[in-house]
């Protein structure tokens, strides 16, 4: 499988997902799953997948020891592997800018060179498929379909890509070409492509022109919560809570929850909103809100990670996703794992497998605020979407995914 | 002998419009009149005229010996009167006709019957009052909203004067029992119950026009044969069907009305009569009681009241809505009482259901809609509306009991006034009485025989002068 984020140093859905699918498809027996990711920290959880990373891997020959190794990279990648990976070199990358180790640097983020990048991460999967015997190769998401392709040339062996995310998606409909041609190659070399949910299955066929035929939708799932984080203490305040959790960009819809928060606050002062995250439209929307004049009562409390997520969740009453696009969108479930009642645009992806949520169009800042106000002010609803949707998100299970996933290979492979 | 007893149920609940919480307290019109009007004739013209044209030619064909029942709530009516003034016309027609019985139910096609006793009471009055409005005859059997029966409810039935009732023969109630006798209720002896033959009423309700069923096609023969082939000792048979189902649910192309047009001659045939529920309880004795303990209903597999009052959204908008019961029968105000009635339909509990995510999708197909959260989040809007004014009437501050001794205070007085203006109109009359009495012999002094009192006096002098 190739990947870009895995646990626990994770940016955004991809990583959360790539992660729960792996540990799903483990949980279903019998495969051996060897997961690339640019850049490791060392702290992944390797039990039910080999990690390695592309910046270990050499594509210029070194001379070094096996105690060099040892100590330079020991704690990332089994030395063994190092030296196996040393002999399959197949070209000459002595003209990139490569270490002591014959190995390319990544940022294993989303730097301004990502194109490049992708292409280092592409050059560095011929050696890794030419060392690492396997059945099938699984791309996650247009950054590693090239890489999926090149091992796919090298090898022989069938091609699965992962469409977690279009760029249509992400752009609200203006691609960005470079992207949009990485993905269509991807999809077209692909044997078979999975997406997250119906509305990207039928972004891939509509606007990339792909055989129905050869799409499938696995939709995502979740992990459940640690007892840890399930009882964090959080202090709440008086007032209810309603939060939004996510990247602050066009493609998540905050303009929309400024306006319900604005409409619910001219006839409910008993109410505070938190928009969680950082991103490029945080300013205007700090803008808005003071235009709105709902300032003393819209909180921007700026990027979460970790803990802090679910400390977030606790205090709130309401969760609140109101995406133009969301291919899947994971923080809805996650909330509901919390006890939190969502609310969830029509438009996202996980509205096609969830029932104990209020569902609105995400342009409909009048539905939203009604559905906000009725959360918050009768307690009966708020018990019924809590309860129901704890005992609902419980069934949503990776292993269940997994299974689906591995039906799929088989297809494929024609077992 | 055997006997079908048909009842036809005719509903339509006033369906809310999209009511955010920003109109509370601004707006006080709930209803969606357009969706309700297109939803009424839609349904008038499609199903119930041409079901109750057929009805009454099939009255007509057989020289009265077809007879039927329909139960129609006074909702339903209010909507008929004002859009498809025509069913109304047909409905009369077949009330003219002798041959057709209306049952009592109650007005809003509500829960009363589990929440508010007194209500309950109230609205089967009321609903039988618009019956004998309308077509000039008086119910005599009831059927509850959605055939809801209980022990408990029994007496209240009872009380109304009611010799009958028609409920579901629920099969956890009945066991090895056959819903095909007249039975009496435990708790109130002189009640008897009908028992809906549920398989043969579901026959025609819902599986006509089933092509996966196994015995479609279904026939006026072949069902009068089922009906023919039950035991000799079976006597009476009820159908309860919704006319909607004429037409509606199963198209008139589907050639359901035929069907139902062909039942009499094959039921003659082999020798079945129609009788209305009335005289299936006059005609026949009952040949056990029937104990109900916990509530049943027509409703999904359960047969129990869980598609209104299943979930915790239902409990609190019920609760939240019946809190206030006593306020607005209290309260003189035509609108406030109105909106009362129409807020008690059942169906708008009905829509708020989450069973359908689990099984069949029967709640989401009647729903306007999407999802019951959405249904729950309307209703307490228009509620919590709706709180306010009745609250603007009798403040909160002032509980009930409070309000109620206040009331009857006034009560009181307007009671006293009256005697005592009727006091005041008998001494005037005697006093005239005595005047033209004593007016010829008497002499300049007449003593005032009685000492009425002054104030009284006054009143008959300035009506003399009047005069």
């Amino acid at each position: 499988m190739f990947g870009w984020e895995f646990p626990p140093h994770i940016l955004g859905g991809l990583g959360t997902a790539s992660y729960g699918l792996t540990q799903g498809m483990h949980q279903c027996g019998n495969m051996d799953i060897t997961f690339v990711i640019p850049r490791p920290h060392g702290d992944e959880d390797k039990s039910f997948a080999n990690i390695i990373g592309t910046s270990q891997v050499p594509v210029a020959w070194r001379d070094v020891s096996r105690d060099y190794v040892e100590q330079r990279i020991g704690r990332l990648i089994d030395p063994e592997l190092y030296f196996r990976l040393r002999n399959n070199i197949y070209a000459d990358f002595n003209y990139m800018r490569t270490n002591d180790l014959g190995c390319i640097e990544f940022s294993g983020r989303y730097p301004d060179n990502l194109l490049e990048e992708i292409n280092n991460y592409s050059i560095t999967a011929g050696v890794i498929a030419r060392t690492i015997d396997c059945d099938i190769i699984h791309s996650h998401d247009w950054l590693t379909y090239p890489a999926g392709i090149h091992a796919k040339q090298v090898t022989g062996k069938p091609l699965v890509i992962h469409v977690h995310a279009t760029d249509y998606d992400r752009s609200r409909g203006n691609v960005n070409p470079t992207v949009f041609s990485i993905e269509r190659d991807g999809m077209l070399q692909a044997d078979h492509i999975i997406t997250v949910s119906n509305l990207t299955r039928r972004t891939v066929i509509e606007r990339y022109g792909i055989d129905p035929n050869k799409v499938t939708t696995v939709h995502n799932a979740v992990i459940p919560l640690s007892q840890e984080l399930l009882d964090v203490e959080v202090e709440k305040p008086k007032e209810k809570v309603v939060t939004f959790l996510g990247r602050i960009t066009m493609q998540k819809g905050p303009e929309y929850f400024v306006e319900a928060a604005a409409k619910v606050l001219k006839n409910n002062r008993n109410v505070r909103f938190v928009m969680a995250g950082s991103g490029d439209m945080m300013d205007k929307m700090i803008r808005l809100a003071a235009q709105r004049d709902i300032a003393d009562r819209f909180h921007f409390p700026g990027f979460q990670k970790g803990k802090q997520v679910y400390e977030m969740l606790k205090a709130s009453d309401v969760y609140i996703m109101p995406s133009v696009s969301e291919p899947f969108g994971i923080s809805p479930l996650e909330a509901m794992q919390m006890g939190v009642p969502s609310i969830i645009s029509k438009q996202s992806g996980c509205a096609e497998i969830l029932n104990n949520v209020i569902k609105t169009d995400y342009w409909d800042i009048d539905a939203m605020a009604d559905a906000i106000n009725a959360i918050i002010s009768y307690p009966a609803l708020y018990n019924q979407l809590r309860q129901d949707g704890l005992d609902e998100v419980a069934q949503i299970t990776w292993d269940k995914a997994g299974q689906k996933v591995i039906d799929i290979y088989n297809k494929v492979l024609n077992r | 002998m055997k006997a079908i007893n048909f009842i036809f149920e005719i509903h339509q609940p006033f369906r809310l419009k999209r009511y955010r919480f920003f109109d509370i307290g601004n707006d006080h019109y709930y209803y969606d009149l357009f969706l309700n009007e297109d939803i009424v004739s839609r349904i008038a013209h499609q199903s119930y005229i041409p079901a109750a044209q057929t009805l009454l030619r099939m009255i007509e064909e057989t020289k009265g010996k077809f007879r039927c029942a329909i139960a129609v709530t006074g909702v339903a009516l209010e909507q008929f009167e004002q859009y498809v003034p025509e069913f109304i016309d047909v409905l009369r027609k077949l009330a003219d006709t002798g041959k057709v019985e209306f049952l009592a139910t109650t007005y809003a096609h509500s829960l009363a019957s589990l929440t508010d006793p007194e209500e309950f009471r109230a609205q089967v009055k009321e609903h039988s009052q618009k019956i004998h409005d309308l077509f000039g005859l008086t119910p005599t059997t009831f059927r509850n909203t959605q055939l809801i029966y209980s022990d408990d409810i029994a007496p209240q039935i009872q009380a109304l004067g009611f010799k009958g009732c028609i409920t579901e023969g629920a099969k956890h109630i009945l066991g090895w029992k056959s819903p095909n006798y007249v039975y009496n209720a435990i708790s109130a002896p002189k009640l008897k119950l009908l028992l809906k033959n549920s398989k043969l009423s579901d026959d025609i309700a819902f599986r006509f026009s089933d092509t996966s069923w196994n015995e479609y096609p279904l026939t006026a023969d072949k069902y009068i044969d089922w009906i023919a082939s039950t035991p000799i000792e079976e006597q009476i048979i009820n159908l309860s069907i919704n006319l909607e189902a004429f037409g509606g649910l199963h198209l008139a192309s589907s050639g359901i009305l035929q069907f139902l047009e062909a039942l009499p001659r094959f039921a003659a045939e082999r020798g079945i009569d129609f009788w209305t529920p009335t005289e299936a309880i006059t005609k026949l004795k009952p040949v056990d009681t029937l104990n109900v303990v916990h509530t049943i209903s027509d409703a999904d597999e359960a047969r129990d009241t869980s598609a209104w009052m299943g979930n915790d959204l239902q409990h609190e908008a019920i609760e939240k809505l019946y809190s206030v019961g006593e306020r607005v029968r209290l309260s003189q105000d035509r609108s406030l009482k109105q909106d009362w009635l129409y807020l008690q339909a059942s169906d708008h509990f009905y829509y708020m259901s989450t069973k359908h995510f689990a099984d069949g999708e029967v709640h989401s197909h009647f729903s306007p809609y999407e999802t019951p959260f959405q249904a729950f989040t309307n209703y307490m809007n228009v509620l919590a509306d709706f709180l306010v004014r009745v609250d603007e009437q009798f403040p909160e501050s002032v509980d009930n009991e409070e309000l109620n001794a206040l009331l009857k205070t006034i009560r009181n007085q307007a009671r006293e006034i009256e005697t005592l203006t009727r006091e005041r109109d008998t001494y005037r009359q005697n006093l005239e009485q005595y005047n033209i009495e004593h007016k010829p012999k008497a002499g300049p002094a007449v003593p005032p025989a009685e000492p009425a009192p002054a104030p009284k006096k006054r009143a008959c002098r300035t009506k003399k002068s009047k005069e």
